[in-house]
């Protein structure tokens, strides 16, 4: 049981120690803090990159977090935020890059898979439907000899 | 028409090994810089050697330069420095300094013992400069033209191999135009 409590309050005080790694803004309002978290959240660190800036700890996140906490406070819009960091870090800080020549495919590529994969059920469906009605189940040498059978049958039960 | 389709899977197969052999080799963590034919931003900061002097971008006028990102804490710009010395030296290419994030001890100390290679080092504690300039790791090289427009970001560590097949191309083509 000690070890147990021992263990916990371990675990406790670690989280206390992660605490100030994350510097604390203050904000106006609840909305506003909102709107810093909504932006942290859209920007890509550019150093480690499969991370936004909120979850990154690597300086240059600490600086970008700043900064847009800092233009906020100036009063810049979301679009001037993140323009004037794409102005120093690239198109790759947005985790939705602009629709341009070079992220054409990007953006384009689940619609051409959806289409791409569509066109390939109504291939089956429409191939399937034509070998239904189009081709006779039987050749008419079958047909024939069906018949005849049947034919057969009948004048044995009349018989 | 249906022995077209038998071939269907191995075009696909080709199709996307030439879009996943085009990836190999790139390196996804050196990114171009936003402010290629950019101008170099403009900033006001002290010398590193001389702290009454203040540097700003006036400072890139007038020749081709490279401006160097370093820091005594970053491993891989020791690593480059000799080159940097045999660059400033045997080439005769006028580099600027921009100390990142660092010590004013530290890196006087650090030029003392290693050489100096630099023309002016910037001296940027905080880094607002370096953050202008959209540095996200130390060792980076801008080369930077005649009229203080950047012209080329290299991320990562500065040789002989990188000197010649990256570096001198656009320093030629910059001083051409220049």
């Amino acid at each position: 049981m000690l070890r147990i409590i021992c263990f916990l309050t371990a675990i406790l005080a670690s989280g206390l120690s992660y605490g100030d790694v994350a510097a604390v803004y203050d904000f106006d309002s609840l909305s506003e803090e909102q709107r810093y978290q909504d932006l942290i959240a859209e920007l890509r660190c550019p150093k480690c990159q499969n991370q936004n800036i909120a979850d990154s700890n690597s300086p240059i996140s600490k600086d970008m977090r700043n900064a847009v906490y800092q233009m906020m406070l100036d009063g810049a819009s979301n679009e001037e935020i993140v323009e004037s960091l794409v102005g120093r870090f690239g198109e790759f800080v947005k985790y939705k890059p602009d629709l341009d020549s070079r992220t054409f495919m990007l953006w384009a590529t689940p619609a051409i898979a959806v289409l791409g994969g569509l066109l390939v059920v109504a291939g089956v469906v429409v191939r399937s439907r034509r070998a239904g009605t189009t081709a006779p189940a039987l050749s008419a040498e079958e047909q024939a000899r069906i018949d005849k059978m049947l034919a057969n049958r009948d004048q044995n039960d009349n018989g | 028409m249906k022995r077209f389709w038998l071939f269907m899977p191995l075009i696909v197969a080709v199709i996307v090994g030439v879009v996943l052999f085009a990836g190999i080799g790139k390196d996804p963590t050196k990114l171009d810089s936003a402010l290629v034919g950019k101008p170099v931003p403009a900033f006001s900061l002290e010398d590193l050697n001389k702290p009454e002097n203040s540097l700003n971008e006036s400072l890139f006028q007038g020749e081709v330069t490279l401006l160097n990102v370093w820091g005594t804490w970053c491993p891989a710009c020791r690593d480059e420095h000799a080159d940097l010395m045999w660059l400033a030296r045997e080439k005769n290419v006028v580099i600027i300094g921009l100390n990142y994030k660092d010590s004013r001890d530290d890196a006087l100390v650090w030029l003392d013992r290693l050489g100096d290679p630099y023309r002016k080092v910037i001296y940027d504690p905080k880094g607002t400069l370096g953050f202008d300039l959209g540095v996200y790791g130390a060792p980076e090289t801008f080369v930077i033209d005649a009229s203080g427009v950047v012209r080329y970001r290299h991320v990562g560590v500065v040789n002989g191999e990188v000197w010649e097949q990256i570096l001198l191309p656009v320093i030629n083509d910059a001083r051409e135009k220049g």
